[in-house]
């Protein structure tokens, strides 16, 4: 016997009667006021209407306590090489296709990170994944064998913090354990985006390298490791950028505009930082980013710097822009930021995962590129 | 959310520029010795005693093999990263171009990875090339008939 199921209209909208109303009085209860008009020297970016309560504080003590980077041969090679926790030269990750190895790099990077506080699967509530590949390839094949709840995640290069403020949620929230990973990888990058891997073309010198990196983070509520104190997501920005060679341009109206945003709602200024790392801007986006800044009243100073400027060395390597890719501002956290917090080198840090949510589909179509950056603030 | 509409022409603007007397130095450079290189085939095939018509063939089939070789290899990315135009513009641009979507997609099976994509740099190429031709043939054929 078939039963019918019925769903009540609202008059004129089309949407569901159930929820409806619980919606509109969710929204008027969370957002009383209209958006204020607070920043109108904008130059670049509009964002002259900001919303409140944007910035998430994670109430209970939550850290990560626990993370783990893999790389290739490029990053092994770059300056902060020595701090991977895995490198495999030929790329590869004893996979035949390279699909398959940023998939392996993903299961490395989180059996490690598992294994530095002898931890196993069994231990983690929730699994949150993504990466670059289509439908999340990598993620969803990569951690097929953790039987762990997953998440999968999309933020193109921005999935590292995105994944990192989710998962603080999560802990804050539930009191579970998480972790968060995401990979890029050179090779299955190029093949998907840009060109097979033996054509032989030029780059530009805005374009980026995807960097053939992995980072896994697990966090958690306890008094151990680098405490997520706050965590605000970013909007997503129609860049007007249509060149797939300058994605740092197409990011750095994202980054300065969460970047402003959490300044603007916290109170704080960018000196009260002893580090704010974006995630993948390279030397265009970097310099773009700044300038967008101290249009808006604030100067970066030294404090500013990029995961993507940290991961080659530029000159040597022949690295153009600087490295990109979810890979990139994760490894970077993982080889480079953490430690230094760990290490007591760093005090409060605000890292900003940056991400080009472009599709090859849309970009031939003659869309522009949109961008999106989270915003995670850690604090040793 | 939506940036100012001045901002794509800043980005434009504040770009790194290529180094274009660096580039066109190494293009015409690797680009001479490719050319020479087809010359020094012509020559070696005509010393063998091969004959004019064969030897025309034999050429673009000698650089298109060595493009091809190097590609397999992976040595034609790295010197074409350098070279940029030098190595794309003679044939051994199209070789490799065709070569390299081929080892590529090999992993996607030979039907529908290696045989439909093997023409996907070469295929506007190829495809605009021959509707070209039809329509320069087409004016050659009309001129011919006017009496001059």
């Amino acid at each position: 016997m078939i039963q019918k199921i019925s769903v009540l209209k609202a008059p004129n909208h089309g949407i569901p009667y159930i929820g409806y109303t619980q919606y509109t009085r969710f929204f008027s209860e969370m957002n009383p006021q209209v958006p204020q008009r607070r920043h109108e020297s904008n130059t670049f970016t509009a964002t002259e209407q900001y919303g409140d309560k944007m910035l998430i504080e994670i109430k209970n003590e939550t850290r990560i306590f626990s993370f783990a980077a893999v790389g290739g041969k490029a990053e092994k090679n770059g300056p902060l090489g020595y701090a991977f926790d895995y490198t495999d030269e030929s790329e590869r990750f004893s996979q035949k296709t390279w699909e398959s190895a940023e998939g392996s790099m993903q299961k490395i990077a989180l059996s490690m990170a598992l294994g530095k506080r002898n931890m196993t699967e069994k231990d983690i509530g929730v699994l949150l994944a993504g990466d670059l590949m289509n439908q999340c390839t990598a993620s969803c094949y990569g951690l097929l064998s953790f039987d762990i709840p997953f998440v999968g995640l999309f933020g193109a290069c921005s999935t590292a913090a995105e994944g990192l403020a989710l998962s603080a949620i999560i802990c804050d929230q539930s009191g579970s354990v998480c972790a968060a990973v995401t990979s890029s990888h050179f090779c299955s990058a190029e093949r998907q985006f840009r060109f097979p891997l033996e054509y032989g073309g030029q780059r530009t010198p805005t374009s980026q390298r995807t960097a053939t990196a992995s980072g896994a983070f697990i966090t958690g509520r306890t008094n151990e490791g680098v405490r997520i104190k706050s965590v605000m997501f970013g909007r997503s920005v129609d860049s007007k950028i249509k060149d797939i060679n300058n994605m740092g341009a197409a990011m750095a109206p994202a980054a300065a505009d969460t970047m402003l945003r959490f300044f603007s709602e916290s109170g704080m200024k960018p000196g009260d930082f002893d580090l704010i790392a974006t995630g993948d801007l390279g030397a265009e986006g970097y310099s773009i980013t700044k300038l967008i800044m101290e249009q808006n009243g604030y100067d970066m100073g030294e404090v500013y710097d990029d995961c993507g400027l940290r991961l080659y060395d530029r000159k040597r390597q022949d690295m153009h822009s600087g490295a990109s890719g979810c890979g990139c501002s994760a490894s970077v956290a993982c080889t480079s930021i953490l430690p230094d917090m760990l290490s007591g080198k760093l005090g409060r840090v605000l890292f900003i995962g940056t991400g080009a949510l472009m599709s090859p589909t849309s970009l031939q179509q003659g869309e522009p590129i949109a961008s999106v950056a989270h915003l995670v603030y850690l604090e040793g | 959310m939506k940036v100012d509409e001045k901002y794509e022409k800043f980005a434009s603007e504040h770009a790194a520029k290529s180094p274009l007397g660096k580039d066109c130095f190494f293009a015409f450079t690797v680009g001479g010795f490719i050319c020479v290189l087809g010359q020094a085939f012509s020559d070696i095939y005509t010393l063998l005693g091969v004959n004019e018509e064969t030897v025309k063939a034999l050429v673009p089939v000698s650089l298109i093999f060595l493009s091809v070789l190097l590609t397999g290899i992976g040595v034609f990315d790295k010197i074409a990263k350098f070279a940029g135009a030098g190595t794309l513009v003679p044939i051994t641009g199209f070789a490799n171009a065709v070569a390299a979507p081929a080892i590529d997609n090999k992993a996607e099976g030979y039907v529908m990875g290696l045989g439909a994509k093997i023409f996907i740099i070469a295929g506007p190429v190829i495809m605009y090339g021959i509707l070209a031709s039809v329509i320069y043939g087409g004016i050659y054929y009309i001129a011919g008939l006017i009496p001059i």
